[in-house]
């Protein structure tokens, strides 16, 4: 065998390696998981409110809240993304402006989770007075994954080629026109992959929610957007750490549940990207 | 009549000087064929007829393009796009259905009613000679056409909106000759209502289908006369040589 080939053989079980490493946490993570918490699954965990200073009981409460607080993010970052993403790929100039909002995209993605908490509790809860809320904690969520749903938006923008922009505006479509019936529906796959890359953001975050909505104990469900909520990845910290001798099962089974979750969540938007590619016409 | 008068029109991208000092009158009801070299400023030339240029933010223009003795700068580009059509030189369909297409245009200038709309799109499909060979599928997909067949509905596309004038962006480079010869026939059938003008790298076409011709070089308008006198005793030597092939 060459040096050279020797060398190749060398790097290439490194590379390999490092792609295989990939697979094991989240191979580990999952089975954990499962192996931990399926035990706790039970119907009555999934339909009842905790009980016995949450040492028993169910979880409800907590699902109810953080598909409610997923729901309520994207309401409010889906439009205002794909907004902004349309004004930056088809009408922004490249002047300071414009600029300074690509910054001001990229900085956000890089704010912590629980500064946003903290920007959350300052803004929505004490400045706009609407309290510890699911209004409040959505709205956090959703400036948290605003950056997400922006950027991947942009890109599936300008993923549509230019030639139908030229053709649309020859036949004397103004731009919007030209967005509203070619770009957009042309882009609708590219949109949905950041809004599953945002559900999952939002669904799992812990520090965003945990000055802006979540409760600590709350056996009944929410009645209005100004109501607290429990949420599972607050819940699954509280039992965690300060509730002594919860049962491991219920700890593991509530990371299953919210695991599945975000996993349904997903795949109904997996289902909808799927259908809007086989329409794709190029 | 004159249908469009170009004068001292000098465009840049950025720094490059694309067009120098083009002067020009162009008749209405006949076809004008635009020959050059590559990157000799024809398809700048005509992508200023109907404004297209200026979807490049780099674009800078001087001197005046007037439509019917209107200045198209004081035109509304969407107005003005309506009336000058424009066909490219790959054959490009809108991502929608054959029908969809060609009702794309009418539709954004506010045609709402169906019946309408098919009646539009029957007749301008039958003018680019496609409706035989689509009329049974109208509802899939353009991209199932064969390329010569998308290039007809890209013409049919721009009849259905009702120009004066339409702009042939070399339009038959991507097809075979009998697609060529189809697309040629057309054009020559439209000449009785529209202004055609054709940029074409295709000298023999030029001289097939034009009742007048230019040449352009190196951004400069060398000649425009009629065709079979361009052809036979051009004035410029430049032209000669290229006509002949010996460059370019």
């Amino acid at each position: 065998m060459s040096n050279a080939e020797r060398t190749q053989k060398i790097a290439f079980f490194f590379i390999f390696l490092a792609a295989f490493l990939i697979v094991v946490p989240v191979g580990l993570i999952v089975a954990i998981i499962i192996q931990k918490g399926l035990p706790a699954i039970t119907w009555q965990f999934l339909t009842d409110v905790p009980r016995q200073g949450m040492r028993a009981g169910g979880i409800f409460p907590a699902i109810v809240g953080t598909v409610y607080l997923v729901i309520g993010a994207i309401i409010f970052a889906l439009p205002i993304g794909v907004m902004a993403a349309i004004y930056l790929s088809e009408y922004a100039r490249d002047n300071f402006l414009t600029r300074m909002i690509k910054l001001a995209i990229v900085n956000l993605a890089g704010v912590p989770s629980v500064v946003y908490g903290l920007f959350g509790l300052a803004l929505f809860v004490v400045f706009f007075k609407f309290g510890a809320s699911i209004l409040s904690g959505s709205l956090t969520l959703g400036i948290m994954i605003l950056p997400i749903i922006i950027t991947t938006s942009r890109e599936a923008l300008e993923s549509v080629p230019h030639s139908f922009r030229e053709a649309s505006c020859s036949l004397g479509a103004s731009k919007w026109q030209t967005v509203r019936y070619i770009i957009l529906p042309n882009s609708i796959a590219g949109i949905l992959t950041g809004t599953i890359l945002g559900i999952g953001r939002a669904a799992g975050e812990t520090a965003p929610i945990l000055f802006t909505v979540a409760a600590f104990y709350l056996p009944q469900l929410p009645q209005s957007i100004f109501d607290q909520a429990m949420a599972l990845p607050y819940h699954l910290y509280v039992i965690s750490t300060q509730v002594p001798n919860v049962d491991e099962k219920i700890r593991y089974g509530t990371a299953l549940v919210l695991l599945a979750l975000v996993l349904f969540m997903n795949l109904v938007a997996i289902i909808i990207r799927y259908k809007f590619r086989k329409q794709k016409k190029w | 009549m004159v249908e469009i008068v170009v004068k001292e029109l000098d465009i840049w991208f950025g720094a490059v000087h694309a067009l120098r000092g083009v002067n020009m009158e162009i008749a209405s009801k006949e076809i004008l064929s635009i020959i050059g070299p590559a990157s000799s400023g024809k398809t700048t030339f005509l992508r200023t007829l109907n404004r297209l240029n200026e979807l490049d933010v780099t674009f800078k223009m001087k001197g005046s393009v007037e439509l019917t003795g209107l200045d198209i700068k004081k035109i509304e580009a969407e107005h003005l796009r309506k009336k000058v059509g424009m066909v490219f030189a790959l054959p490009l369909p809108l991502p929608l259905s054959i029908f969809d297409n060609v009702a794309y245009g009418p539709k954004v200038h506010g045609v709402k009613n169906k019946q309408k709309q098919q009646e539009i799109v029957e007749k301008a499909l039958k003018q680019a000679y496609l409706w035989d060979e689509v009329k049974d599928r109208l509802g899939t997909s353009a991209f199932k056409l064969s390329g010569g067949q998308q290039q007809r509905l890209c013409i049919a596309r721009t009849l259905a909106v009702e120009p004066e004038v339409i702009l042939f962006d070399e339009p038959c480079s991507g097809l075979d000759p009998i697609s060529t010869a189809k697309v040629e026939e057309a054009m020559l059938m439209l000449k009785a209502n529209y202004t055609l003008i054709l940029v074409t790298n295709n000298v023999k076409q030029a001289a097939r289908v034009g009742d007048k011709t230019a040449f352009f070089l190196s951004g400069e308008l060398i000649e425009i006369d009629r065709t079979d006198k361009m052809f036979t005793t051009p004035h410029d030597k430049r032209t000669d040589d290229y006509i002949r092939g010996k460059f370019g």
